[in-house]
């Protein structure tokens, strides 16, 4: 981060941070209003003007899921104006271009970029950890190492360990019974124990809450090796545990293509 | 705040995308002030135009009879249709001048975010026409966007298998602007279409 100051001339302080750029909305002619996460000042939106016209020094850079190094013009404290505009942009990855040719990347880059946004629900309040958790998920996906699907399911599951929900899964959720319980209930917080279990727990397969917790710890090696129908049980678990906290369903989350998997 | 009709007519301006409340109120008065003759023929354009307008039933670009203008030429080849996004779009590329075929709007783009999917668009409708067999090519001309550039992605992904040819429109280097201002992906696509002079 670095400050530049009130240059003379300017009403505003320039600032520089770099970001992840999580959505874009038209604004006017040929403007765009675009939703950045930032290291240091966390989420903020800012006013890309003339960005939409073909000879624009923006270019592509400021299209979603780019990791870009920006110059803002606008007070970093949240003073004044709560739209900040770009005044300098340049490219660190910009992962957008990867997952362009690649639909099911596509999708799940969009799902984990709205799940930012819901995670960071304050403005310009540093979320350093959700950060370098969203760039982390774009840089797994863009490198094509693991399944999109799972690379999804794992971000989720670490953002809503970040955000205080992660799904129990290595004791109760009620009485906190260290174990691996078959029952899971999202309402109760993750996987309970016989005694504790309320009318309505779903019962995964073993290997499901395996999976979860794998996803969780990074255990990429038993992710990749989960079968089919474990990783969509584990994915329909992750969604329904994330959209119970958020307390809103997630617009990107039912269009995610899951084709990819075995 | 105005009493009755200016208000409500401030009001009615002030919905439409890109007016404000003074230019509201400022086109109002305009209005107010203007000939009764050139009132009268904004409002009957108003009125004809959500009457008579409509969508085209084969390609969905805006039409005053069942099919419009576009698809009725039958100069126009069959063989050839071009995707584009929004009407406006058809627009656009007819002014280039270059493009005898005939047109699909898909009424949009693919944005997940936005929560609009491929079943929120005329992609069924497109994939019907596809299936007739008189379709040899099919030009994907959605925006050179994120969104736009998935949109071309999953209807390739749908159109190929049925055998017939895909293209993309070019995209590199806008003509008038400074190479070194060109961002990576753009510059990238520059090289990788690059052609012999």
């Amino acid at each position: 981060m670095q400050d530049v100051g009130v240059p003379p001339g300017y009403r505003r302080q320039l600032y520089r941070d770099d970001a992840v750029v999580l959505r874009v909305q038209k604004l006017g002619e040929s403007d765009r209003i675009i939703t950045l996460l930032t290291r240091h000042h966390g989420r903020l939106r800012a006013v890309a003007r003339g960005v939409r016209r073909t000879t624009s020094k923006f270019g592509a850079r400021l299209e979603p899921f780019g990791h870009v190094d920006l110059q803002l013009a606008g007070s970093p404290e949240g003073v004044g104006s709560a739209l900040h505009s770009v005044s300098q942009v340049e490219a660190i990855d910009l992962y957008g271009g990867t997952f362009l040719a690649d639909y099911p990347r596509y999708t799940a880059a969009s799902a984990i970029a709205e799940t930012a946004e819901r995670l960071t629900p304050i403005e310009r309040e540093p979320s350093l950890r959700i950060f370098q958790l969203t760039l982390g998920a774009l840089r797994a996906l863009a490198a094509r190492e693991h399944d999109s699907s799972l690379v999804l399911d794992a971000y989720l599951l670490r953002g809503m360990s970040y955000a205080g929900w992660a799904p129990a899964l290595a004791e109760c959720a009620v009485c906190g019974t260290p174990g691996r319980h078959g029952a899971f209930s999202v309402p109760a917080g993750g996987s309970v124990c016989p005694d504790c279990r309320p009318p309505g727990a779903a019962h995964p397969a073993p290997a499901t809450l395996g999976l979860m917790s794998a996803l969780t710890s990074g255990d990429w090696s038993v992710a990749d090796a989960a079968e089919g129908p474990v990783r969509r049980e584990c994915s329909g678990l992750v969604a329904a545990h994330l959209q119970w906290h958020l307390e809103k369903a997630l617009r990107s989350l039912p269009l995610v293509d899951r084709r990819t998997g075995p | 705040m105005y009493e009755g009709a200016i208000q409500d007519l401030i009001d009615e301006l002030g919905r439409l995308p890109g007016v404000g409340p003074k230019s509201a109120q400022r086109i109002a008065f305009h209005i107010l002030s203007a000939d009764p003759a050139d009132v009268g023929r904004l409002a009957t354009a108003l009125r004809k135009v959500k009457e008579l307008v409509r969508f085209c039933t084969t390609c969905y670009n805006v039409a005053e009879s069942e099919q419009c203008r576009i698809c009725r030429d039958p100069r126009r080849t069959e063989e050839s249709i071009c995707v584009v996004e929004e009407p406006k779009d058809v627009v656009a590329i007819e002014r280039t001048g270059e493009f005898r075929g005939k047109y699909h709007v898909l009424g949009g783009a693919i944005n997940p975010l936005e929560g609009i999917g491929p079943d929120n668009l005329r992609i069924r409708e497109l994939l019907a026409r596809l299936g007739t067999g008189a379709v040899k090519e099919l030009i994907l001309a959605t925006d050179p966007n994120t969104e736009g550039e998935a949109t071309a992605t999953y209807l390739a992904l749908m159109v190929k298998p049925m055998g017939i040819d895909v293209s993309r429109l070019a995209s590199g280097l806008p003509v008038g602007g400074d190479l070194e201002y060109a961002d990576e992906i753009t510059l990238g696509r520059a090289f990788e279409g690059r052609r012999a002079v």
